[in-house]
């Protein structure tokens, strides 16, 4: 357990993870502004960031590169928003045997197919550059934003997922052949992938089976990768933030993310709830209800009622959550307007760090 | 317009949006309406753990149906059950365990990107055929994810040249593109960063997937309280000052976010040429089935406000 003003002094890598439209960007901006602020060198790898903050920390397209954020702090924040395509060509390119066959994989249709439509992909690309971007000497601290996503699970078991995806099955069927020299797949083989082709279409088939007879020999590479990016989730320089919201459909969204990473035995480490309706205390008493009840503050006593009953019903959800997880909550109030720049990052780091 | 025309005008309605904006609310108060003119429903969802079981107080759902109220019947739909179901309807029952069982069929969804869609989407193509029910509602996935979960047939139908996933893309494009057979509703925030989204999505799936857009539902408005620009401690009233403050700061909030809420209904309504369906805050996280009636009763004053015609195009 740690306050985020002790989890962005001393780790090295915090993950901010949470479901879809909570505002986990925005959270891990603003940490990473503060790590500058404390004068830690922070790059913080956003993902689909809504397109005025993208502009704000300079990010207007897709690179793969971090950029460099001028302001006012001692340290330095760098940002990048993640291209899951390039980072996915950057390890194809480490880990083939030579440039051509870079090239064949690079080029074929099912791999094209990988970084868009294979579950966990973007998921697993977040987890790598995350560890690129650590072994990387220009950073103290890497901020890593999570992809939208209903399974908390998704982005901790993606490296594993991939994995076992490239050692498939029908992987070890196709390479089995090509290693005893036969260049055709078994016949049994055969009569199989011809009945899934009857289903799917013949050209997909031979897509993915050229795909896997390329990729022969790299998956030890990307095992190897995967593991070191399992490791370093685990390592204790690392740290889950998760961010929530109180809004009604989020709540029992994450309820279900918290119990799914309290069952992979990740700890959180920091709570952050964003958005949550102010409480304006103190409420009026019976009293005084039942003396204005038909005076000009009725309409007052109403909107405190209404806003109370917000605030009541919120609250109970976070104390709930912070019991289950075991983390402190830090509550960022609903602001007046959507976070899109520097100063409104500083407004949501002013709370974050109250 | 008419609640029930509006109901009746297509079997099957997409019900989408971003992460946190209360489609599942929409669902169930959707459903809630229609049933309450008498149709039947079937509410389907596609990603689980939704909360929509929970709003009729009862346990999540799963792929086989259940009748979640009177008139109101549920299931979740699940790409793996959906694959397997369609090969044994087939006649490919052999091969579907080999698939599903050595991980294949993420070879095969990566292959052909979008086919776990299809096969959803393939199965709620036969339930609107079947006339499963009056209405069916589906709870479409979050974020930018409608968008490409209901280009799948399209996508697929460029990569996938034959056979019959290909035959059940081309049937699935032609419901979705059926104004007849199928609406999406889009739901949305009155905040800056959903509505920016909800337009994008809007013209997205009316031009790449042919789509016809039913009214766009504004979710968890303030009802506008007239009256709050009153100062408690000249009022009148005898307050301790600290309430006096409290009352006049909540005032305050209000109106703002009042005001905030009309900036961005109007920069909705400038942006977007389709008609709009008004919901209320109810002040709460938790929905419990009296809610779902509020909100089914503001729906069904919401359209019948609505004009005659809504087949307004972007």
């Amino acid at each position: 357990m740690a306050t985020l003003g002790e989890l962005v002094a001393d780790r090295s890598i915090l993950v901010c993870c949470g479901p879809g439209g909570v505002g986990k960007t925005t959270v891990a901006a603003a940490l990473a502004v503060e790590a500058a602020r404390r004068g830690r060198r922070t790059v913080v790898v956003t993902i689909d960031p809504a397109r005025r903050l993208a502009d704000a920390l300079g990010l207007d397209t897709l690179t793969d590169t971090p950029n460099r954020v001028e302001g006012d702090w001692s340290g330095e924040l760098w940002a990048l928003m993640l291209d899951p395509r390039s980072t996915f060509d950057s390890l194809v390119a480490k880990y083939a045997p030579d440039p051509a066959q870079a090239e064949t994989i690079l080029a074929n249709r099912f791999y094209r197919n990988i970084a868009g439509a294979l579950s966990g992909t973007q998921e697993y690309m977040a987890m790598e550059k995350l560890y690129e971007l650590h072994g990387d000497a220009r950073f103290d601290l890497v901020v890593v934003d999570t992809p939208p996503t209903r399974n908390a699970l998704d982005f901790v078991e993606a490296p594993r997922r991939l994995t076992r995806f490239l050692d498939n099955r029908l992987f070890r069927l196709l390479m089995v052949p090509a290693r005893t020299g036969i260049r055709a797949v078994n016949i049994a083989t055969q009569a199989f992938l011809r009945t899934v082709g009857k289903v799917v279409g013949s050209d997909v088939v031979t897509d993915a089976v050229t795909f896997f007879q390329t990729f022969e020999g790299m998956e030890d590479g990307f095992r190897q990768r995967a593991a070191g990016v399992s490791r370093l989730l685990v390592d204790p320089t690392t740290a889950f933030v998760l961010v929530a919201s109180p809004r009604r459909d989020a709540v029992r969204e994450t309820e279900f993310f918290a119990e799914k990473l309290g069952e992979a035995g990740i700890a959180v480490q920091a709570l952050v709830v964003n958005r949550m309706h102010p409480r304006f205390s103190p409420s009026p008493t019976g009293s005084v209800v039942a003396a204005a009840a038909g005076s000009p503050l009725a309409p007052l006593l109403r909107n405190m009622a209404e806003l109370s009953r917000m605030a009541d019903g919120e609250e109970a959800h976070v104390a709930a959550l912070a019991t289950g997880l075991a983390a402190p909550a830090v509550r960022v109030p609903e602001l007046e307007t959507d976070v899109h720049d520097l100063p409104g990052l500083a407004r949501v780091a002013a709370y974050m760090f109250a | 317009m008419d609640p029930r025309r509006f109901c009746a005008q297509s079997r099957l309605v997409v019900v989408a949006g971003k992460g946190g904006v209360g489609k599942t609310t929409v669902t169930a108060a959707m459903a809630r309406m229609a049933a309450g003119l008498g149709l039947s429903v079937l509410i389907v969802e596609v990603e689980g753990k939704t909360g929509l079981a929970a709003a009729f107080g009862a346990e999540d759902l799963e792929y086989e149906e259940r009748e979640l109220a009177p008139g109101i019947r549920a299931r979740s739909l699940t790409p793996d059950v959906a694959l397997v179901e369609y090969l044994e309807e087939h006649g490919l029952a052999r091969i579907s365990k080999r698939l599903v069982r050595g991980g294949l069929v993420e070879v095969v969804s990566t292959a052909a990107p979008g086919i776990k869609d299809i096969l959803i989407l393939g199965k709620v193509k036969q339930l609107e055929r079947n006339g499963s029910a009056d209405l069916i509602l589906l709870d479409a996935p979050a974020a930018g994810h409608a968008v490409s979960f209901l280009m799948s047939p399209k996508g697929l139908g460029e990569v996938v040249r034959g056979g019959p996933l290909r035959a059940q893309a081309d049937d699935v494009l032609e419901m979705l593109t059926d104004p007849a057979r199928c609406r999406v509703m889009l739901v949305t925030l009155a905040e800056e960063t959903p509505v920016n989204e909800v337009v994008e999505t809007a013209f997205a799936l009316e031009d790449r997937v042919g789509v016809d857009l039913g009214p766009v539902v504004v979710n968890g408005l303030y009802p506008v309280l007239a009256g709050l620009d009153v100062d408690p401690s000249a009022s009148g009233v005898d307050l301790p000052p600290a309430e006096a403050t409290a009352l006049a700061a909540a005032a305050e909030f209000r109106i703002r976010r009042q005001e905030l809420q009309q900036e961005q209904l109007a920069r909705l309504t400038a942006a977007l040429p389709l008609p709009q369906l008004h919901l209320p805050t109810m002040f709460s996280v938790d929905l419990d089935p009296s809610d779902i009636d509020h909100l089914a009763a503001a729906l069904a004053s919401g359209v019948e406000r609505l004009p005659a015609r809504t087949e307004v195009s972007p």
